[in-house]
C-alpha cells in the first residue's frame, strides 16, 4: 500500500521541502513501536512506559495530596479534593446518590488514569495515546465488568438480578425476543462497547493528528504547496484542541458507565 | 517520443473503505445531534431535572456514538491495495 502510494507521488511530482519524494502514508504500523528494551522475549515498548508513568504519577499526586490532610487545605491538597469534589458531583452523586460514597475512590482513580493515559497523546515527547492500543483498554473493561457481576449478585442473589433484567407487563409472546436481546445487551454488548469505545476514539484521534502533521511536513515546499501546508498546520492545532476535549469526555463517559453500571446492580431498575 | 508519453502511468484506486465510512457517519451524526437537542430542551424546560437528564443524556450519546467508532473498522479492512 505504502509503496502504491509513493509511485503514485512521484508521477505526480511530488517532493517536499526536506528529502526525498513520496508521501509516507499513516497507518496502522503508527501505532506499532520497536521495543525500548527486551527481557528474554518479554519486549518493553513505549505504550508500556507511558502506562506505568502514568500510574505513577497518579498515585504519587494522590499521595502528596492527601498525605496529611488538613481541615483546611493548603497547596496541592486545594487540587486533589477539586478533582475529587468534580468526580463526585458530575459522575457519582447522579447515578449512584449519597450512598455510592464507597466507590468515590475507585471511581476518582479510574477517571484520573484513563484522563491521563489519553493526555499522553498531547504531550510532547511521548505523544502517544496508550489507550490506542486495546490490550490497556480490555483490562479495564474486565475490571468493571467483574465488579458489577460480583455487586449484582451480591446484591440481588443470581437469580433475582439475572430476573430483574427485563422488563415486566408486557404481553408474553414479546419475552421470545426480549430475553435474548436482554441477555445479550448485558452480558456481551455492555463490557464490549465500554471497551471499543475508549479504544476506538483514541485510536482515530492519534490517527487524525499523525495524518495532519504528516501532511503538514509532506507539503512544505517552495511553491504553492506551501499555502496548503498552512492550512494543513491550522487543522493540527484545531484537532489538538479538539483532542483535547475528546479526552476529557472520554475519561467522563468511561467513569459515568461504569458508575451507572454499578448503580443498577445495587438495585432492581423498573 | 516525448516525456509525457514515457512517464508511468498513474494509476488511482478509489477508496471504497473511505466511502463507506463517510456514508456510515451520517446516521450517528443525525442520532447525537437528536439526542443533545433534545436534552437541552428537556433541561431548559425543567432545570431542577438537569443532573437527572444529563445523565442519561450521557448514556445516549454513548450509545450512538459506538455505531460511528465501529464503522471505524471498515477503511483498514477495504482499502486501496
Amino acid at each position: 500500500m505504502i509503496g502504491d502510494v509513493r509511485v503514485v507521488a512521484d508521477a505526480a511530482g511530488g517532493c517536499h521541502l526536506f528529502g526525498n519524494c513520496g508521501f509516507p502514508a499513516p497507518g496502522l504500523q503508527n501505532f506499532n513501536f520497536k521495543p525500548l528494551f527486551s527481557v528474554g522475549s518479554f519486549h518493553f515498548t513505549k505504550p508500556m512506559l507511558i502506562a506505568v508513568l502514568c500510574t505513577v504519577i497518579v498515585i504519587a499526586f494522590f499521595w502528596a495530596a492527601f498525605r496529611k490532610p488538613k481541615l483546611v487545605p493548603r497547596g496541592i491538597q486545594n487540587l486533589g479534593e477539586l478533582g475529587i469534589l468534580a468526580v463526585r458531583d458530575q459522575i457519582l452523586r447522579p447515578s449512584l446518590g449519597r450512598k455510592g460514597d464507597v466507590y468515590l475512590p475507585f471511581l476518582v482513580s479510574l477517571f484520573f488514569y484513563i484522563f491521563l493515559m489519553n493526555l499522553m497523546e498531547l504531550i510532547p515527547v511521548f505523544q502517544f495515546p496508550a489507550m490506542s492500543r486495546i490490550g490497556f483498554v480490555v483490562p479495564l473493561a474486565i475490571m468493571v465488568y467483574g465488579l458489577y457481576l460480583y455487586l449484582g449478585f451480591k446484591n440481588q442473589g443470581a437469580w433475582g438480578y439475572i430476573s430483574n433484567m427485563w422488563p415486566r407487563g408486557v404481553p408474553w409472546p414479546v419475552y421470545i425476543i426480549l430475553i435474548p436481546v436482554e441477555l445479550l445487551r448485558f452480558f456481551i454488548i455492555q463490557p464490549f462497547t465500554l471497551g471499543i469505545r475508549l479504544f476506538a476514539n483514541m485510536f482515530a484521534g492519534h490517527l487524525l493528528l499523525v495524518i495532519f502533521t504528516v501532511a503538514t511536513w509532506y507539503l512544505a515546499s517552495f511553491t504553492i504547496g506551501l499555502l496548503f501546508a498552512v492550512g494543513s498546520a491550522a487543522m493540527v492545532l484545531f484537532v489538538f484542541v479538539l483532542e483535547l476535549l475528546i479526552d476529557l469526555l472520554q475519561a467522563f463517559i468511561f467513569t459515568t458507565l461504569t458508575a451507572t453500571y454499578i448503580a443498577s446492580a445495587l438495585e432492581a431498575q423498573h | 517520443m516525448s516525456a509525457l508519453a514515457t512517464a508511468a502511468p498513474v494509476v488511482y484506486q478509489l477508496n471504497f473503505g473511505a466511502l463507506g465510512y463517510g456514508l456510515a457517519a451520517i446516521g450517528p451524526g443525525i442520532g447525537i445531534g437528536l439526542v443533545f437537542g433534545h436534552a437541552i430542551e428537556a433541561m431548559a424546560r425543567q432545570p431542577e431535572a438537569t443532573a437527572r437528564i444529563s445523565l442519561y443524556m450521557w448514556i445516549g450519546f454513548s450509545l450512538t456514538e459506538i455505531l460511528a467508532l465501529l464503522g471505524l473498522v471498515v477503511p483498514f479492512i477495504f482499502h486501496a491495495s
